[in-house]
């Protein structure tokens, strides 16, 4: 059955054409909508194409690290919910599950998006501690980049619950920067941005990248049993940050 | 743990354990450590003390898990408790998962397995000591024991990572660089320079990312030619081995082909073939490729046989480990700090 499909894609890639008609370097539509979780303090409902993902921010006080005291705490979970796909099962995340989450939390961590030293209630005692669990709704492919902008557009939104624990005034998530993932998926030679479900599964390899304001990258990671040559980690590359560019102007820009 | 140095580079250019910003640490290797494994390799890189050991090709179970058209490849990272400085609960852990799974995938793209369908290959690699870069020292590790075991590949596989300190792009971080570099950037390359592994943390620009990039390749270079030399030491100067007449290696070729290669792979496989077979003189167990042709289905099971005979005029080269530890010691003062800044990512 993959066989087919993938002689399928192929062949449409041949005609530089996509399943659902899109250009190669053509992101599906995007809806984002934030604050839609009462109860959490940071929330954003994304709808990449037809995949749905949902970001949860919680905050509560905690002990710091021994080896940065002074600093807040990230914690990135992300859970393939079985309602999303035939494919998901329940039970403890499996390696893709536990990928998705990692690259996630790494392109916040490295870019150093939020100012973790704001985030220091007492040094060495007690800090904030950010809970960002991702939940998947519906899987129509790239999950990993709707993570990714949700995950930033609910820590936009996010406030500080500090009065609520007697810790002084709330405040608003120091952020800094808004790094943000695009995957690129090698097809025949061929890349395409945003991969649908179809595409993803046929596809040799994937490069996830991820991009900051100031062009530069906080995060990368290949995914598949492919190679990619280096022109084409340099070409995804460059894909990856335009997008992210485009993406980041269109739809963070007003939250 | 060490606080963080105020530069990593000295005036004279050099890097805190005394390296060029594109020198490589000193790597010892020995091949076929662990007797009872199909193929094994310990390797030191810096401070990295790394052991993989590889079953296979054999029999997978449960038999659901079976591929039918090729051998399914598992990858094990995993660091002993003791391997850093604050101990690290055993068992797999988010980063060693994630790990695991990445360096399968460095593999996926030159293991033939297509050759054993049904089959799983092991592979297991263990962190002894960890002093950065232990990712990157196992597949290199993985890829000698893969090679060791006699498993047909297309290439081997070199890994190497590229960092960033003080604004300079630097190769092979060592624990200090990785604790407080701005980027870590590891590859993993085929001998063409294909990518097989790339992940990257921290923070580039895009013309630091191209510049790492060829500064990988030519690491992932040194390496592949350190890498060749021990499997040279091992197999190639083996006096207990019979030279292979021109005519054998021919239907040596024959015998790991299967018959309906398409057309165009023909070539890439020619060139593996000519790998496959330096490796398959290193499989002494014809013995143990007897028993697989027992459980292989019946349609494969020419192939199989043909192989195995191929094994035995190979002959059977002695497992003698070859000591290929270089006595000039390594920098044994060097302090190992941990991994806790890795290990700590949720």
């Amino acid at each position: 059955m993959s066989v087919l499909k993938k002689d399928y894609i192929y062949n449409l890639m041949l005609k530089g054409k996509r399943v659902d008609g899109r250009a190669f370097d053509q992101v599906r539509d995007i809806t984002l909508e934030t604050r839609v979780i009462d109860k959490a303090e940071g929330s954003a409902w994304v709808k990449y194409g037809e995949t749905e993902v949902l970001v949860g921010v919680k905050v509560q006080a905690g002990a710091p690290y021994p080896d940065s005291a002074g600093e807040g705490v990230i914690i990135t979970s992300l859970e393939l919910n079985p309602l999303a796909s035939p494919e998901f099962e329940a039970g403890p995340p499996k390696e893709g599950a536990i990928e998705m989450a990692r690259v996630t939390d790494r392109g916040i961590r490295e870019s150093g998006a939020i100012d973790l030293s704001k985030l220091c209630i007492t040094k060495g005692e007690e800090v904030w501690i950010i809970f960002i669990d991702i939940h998947v709704l519906n899987d129509a492919g790239n999950i990993q980049d709707a993570s990714s902008i949700g995950a930033i557009a609910a820590l936009m939104t996010t406030t500080i619950p500090a009065e609520r624990n007697g810790k002084g005034e709330d405040m608003a998530m120091p952020m800094r920067d808004t790094p943000l993932a695009i995957t690129v998926v090698n097809i025949g030679g061929s890349l395409m941005v945003d991969p649908g479900r179809d595409e993803e599964t046929v596809c040799d390899t994937k490069i996830t990248i991820v991009s900051n304001q100031d062009g530069s990258i906080s995060g990368m990671q290949k995914s598949g049993d492919g190679a990619l040559t280096e022109e084409q980690a340099l070409k995804a590359v460059e894909m990856a940050c335009e997008k992210a560019a485009e993406l980041r102007k269109v739809h963070l820009s007003n939250i | 743990m060490s606080d963080k140095p105020e530069k990593f580079i000295d005036e004279n250019g050099l890097r805190l354990d005394g390296r060029q910003i594109n020198e490589i640490r000193q790597m010892k290797i020995k091949i076929g450590v662990i007797s009872r494994a199909d193929g094994s390799c310990y390797l030191e890189w810096g401070n990295n003390k790394i052991l993989v050991a590889v079953y296979g090709p054999r029999e997978l179970h449960p038999r659901r898990l079976q591929k039918a058209d090729s051998a399914l490849i598992r990858y094990r990272y995993n660091m002993a408790a003791f391997s850093v400085e604050d101990r690290i609960r055993p068992g797999p852990n988010r980063r060693s998962i994630e790990i695991s799974k990445v360096s399968r995938e460095a593999f996926e793209p030159v293991v033939m397995t297509h050759l054993y369908p049904g089959a799983v290959i092991d592979v297991f690699a263990e962190v002894l000591q960890a002093d950065a870069g232990t990712r990157t020292a196992a597949i290199n590790a993985a890829s000698i024991a893969l090679a060791d075991a006699g498993i047909p590949m297309k290439s081997l596989v070199s890994s190497c990572a590229v960092g960033k300190v003080d604004g300079q792009l630097v190769l092979d971080l060592n624990k200090a660089e990785d604790n407080y570099g701005d980027a870590d950037l590891p590859v993993a390359m085929t001998q063409d320079g294909e990518i097989t592994l790339l992940q990257m943390d921290g923070n580039l620009t895009q013309e630091e990312f191209k510049k790492a990039l060829e500064m990988c390749k030519e690491g992932c270079r040194q390496i592949m030619e350190i890498q060749k030399e021990a499997l040279r030491s091992k197999f190639a100067d083996d006096q207990l081995a019979i030279e292979v007449p021109d005519e054998m290696v021919e239907s040596i070729d024959i015998a790991v082909t299967l018959e309906d290669v398409v057309e165009e792979e023909r070539e890439t496989e020619v060139e593996a073939e000519a790998s496959a077979e330096e490796i398959t003189k290193s499989d002494a167990e014809a013995g143990s490729e007897d028993a697989e042709i027992e459980d292989a289905e019946d349609e494969y099971s020419v192939e199989d046989l043909e192989e195995a005979d191929a094994d035995e005029e190979i002959l059977e080269v002695e497992e003698e480990p070859v000591d290929l530890i270089d006595e000039e010691a390594g920098n044994e003062d060097e302090k190992v700090a941990t991994e806790g800044s890795e290990t700590r990512e949720q």
